[in-house]
């Protein structure tokens, strides 16, 4: 339930757009079927992923994404102030590439909706190669229209409505450094304005008259946030026929959060078929200034917020991955298909959001929470 | 090759890249100092910035529901309205 109302554009726009690395070529005809699920916190997220991709002309590439989040949750913020529950979050998209010349025009549309969240966003960009083919520099524009809604006793709260308005403003350069290196820098400034926070979530706050030592209100965040995140990544071919890859992220934003993404990966093919790939990301962040595990007093400020993901906390994620390629023969048309399974672990660490399932003599000195969670990933990929 | 060579290699054309950046960018005409028959490496599957847009995707969708920060992926060739 609203889980990951932050992130359809995301995911979406990544994976649509993600193969025009360079301006003057259009992606290849593909389809992928996926299967992921997710499992960490008390909360299980699986479901299936389906992308097909189509030239024509070799003028225009067009694709279409089906996505399906199928939510189990019994999260610590669930158990501490409300009932586990499931939800199934349902997204399609379309986009549109249009090569013309050394530039390529992109536009797309991505729907999302589940019982209480509904979001609808539109984008467009355009990349261009220059410098003999060595750069390639993008543009891109986002917009987001999100309704928020609140269920309760199974049914739609009819008083609860809210909106919510998303921008992206995105630019990034492609450049081929040698022979065997190349790299990608992006800055992209996001904003948001409206009904930001969630309206399930509450914060704790000091209260002597109730048995446990504190209780819950509503969390209010404020009706605005603007991100800026830069990054780097560089891919490197090694003799061997290998490639290292590395990224780096820093991101800064209004609410106070301060974060540092850094990831490597090594990806090898093996007999002739198969291709491995190893990697591991590291995440820091500071807590939003408005973020406390527990606040003095009720109305302690005039923006709360006891969201563990706006919380100081490191992350660690390994992951592996193996595949295979090979052919059909029933399937003349098809030139080449893979299967994939990957395998990622992730365990954060919070510095401040506290385990309040456990009973102590005095609230605020609860252990730490710490999260561990698999996220396994199964598909067929198949390129015509 | 040893792990200091890689790394020392890697350092060297790293420079050589930006330096050759800042240089030709100071000159005209720009001419490509990777010429297209010499981009075989870059070609290689290996080295695809995304070999698996929907597994990655799907990966970015979970940091960003469980991170704080958002944004500038660099999954996507620069900035194209993707992260």
């Amino acid at each position: 339930m609203q889980l990951m109302m932050r992130t359809w554009t995301a995911v979406l726009g990544a994976l649509l757009l993600a193969p025009l690395a360079s301006a003057g070529v259009l992606p290849d005809d593909r389809a992928d079927v996926l299967y992921h699920r997710y499992d960490g916190g008390g909360v299980v997220i699986d479901g299936p992923s389906l992308l097909v991709r189509k030239k024509f002309a070799d003028k225009v590439s067009v694709a279409a994404n089906y996505y399906v989040d199928l939510v189990s949750s019994a999260s610590i913020d669930v158990v501490s102030t409300a009932s586990p529950y499931k939800e199934e979050r349902t997204q399609y998209s379309v986009t549109a590439d249009y090569l013309r010349g050394k530039s390529t025009y992109s536009a797309g549309y991505i729907s999302s909706s589940e019982s209480d969240y509904d979001a609808k966003t539109w984008y467009a960009g355009v990349s261009q190669d220059m410098f003999g083919d060595l750069t390639t520099i993008s543009f891109s524009f986002k917009r987001g229209n999100n309704d928020i809604f609140r269920n309760i006793g199974g049914g739609k709260d009819p008083t609860f409505q809210r909106a919510s308005d998303t921008r992206s403003y995105a630019v990034g350069i492609t450049q081929v450094l040698t022979r065997s290196l190349i790299g990608i820098a992006n800055f992209e400034v996001i904003s948001d304005e409206g009904y930001l926070n969630s309206p399930y979530r509450s914060v704790r706050y000091f209260d002597p008259s109730d048995p446990k030592g504190y209780t819950y209100q509503g969390e209010v965040y404020p009706n605005t946030r603007t991100s800026n995140a830069a990054s780097l990544k560089l891919n490197y071919f090694l003799p061997w026929r290998a490639s290292l890859n590395g990224w780096y992220r820093f991101y800064t934003d209004s609410w106070g959060v301060n974060a540092h993404t850094g990831e490597v990966s090594y990806t090898q093919p093996a007999w002739d078929r198969w291709t491995f790939t190893g990697s591991l990301r590291y995440y820091k962040q500071d807590a939003a200034d408005f973020y406390a595990d527990l606040f003095p007093r009720r109305n302690y400020a005039n923006f709360l917020a006891r969201d563990k993901e706006l919380s100081t906390f490191t992350a660690l994620t390994f992951g592996i991955g193996a595949s295979y390629d090979f052919r059909i023969a029933r399937l003349p048309w098809v030139e080449k298909a893979q299967a994939n399974l990957r395998y990622n672990f992730m365990t954060i660490s919070y510095d401040d959001f506290r385990d309040v399932r456990a009973s102590v003599a005095v609230p605020g000195t609860e252990p730490l929470y710490k999260l561990d969670a698999s996220i396994y990933q199964v598909f067929l990929s198949i390129w015509f | 090759m040893t792990v200091h060579a890689l790394v020392r290699r890697l350092c060297g054309t790293f420079a050589v890249g930006v330096a050759l950046s800042g240089a030709l960018s100071a000159c005209a005409p720009i001419e490509p100092w990777v010429k297209p028959y010499e981009r075989e490496n870059l070609a290689d599957p290996v080295m695809a910035f995304d070999r698996f847009p929907v597994s990655t995707a799907y990966l970015d969708h979970v940091f960003e529901a469980r991170e704080g920060a958002r944004g500038a992926t660099g999954n996507a060739g620069g900035g194209c309205g993707c992260n």
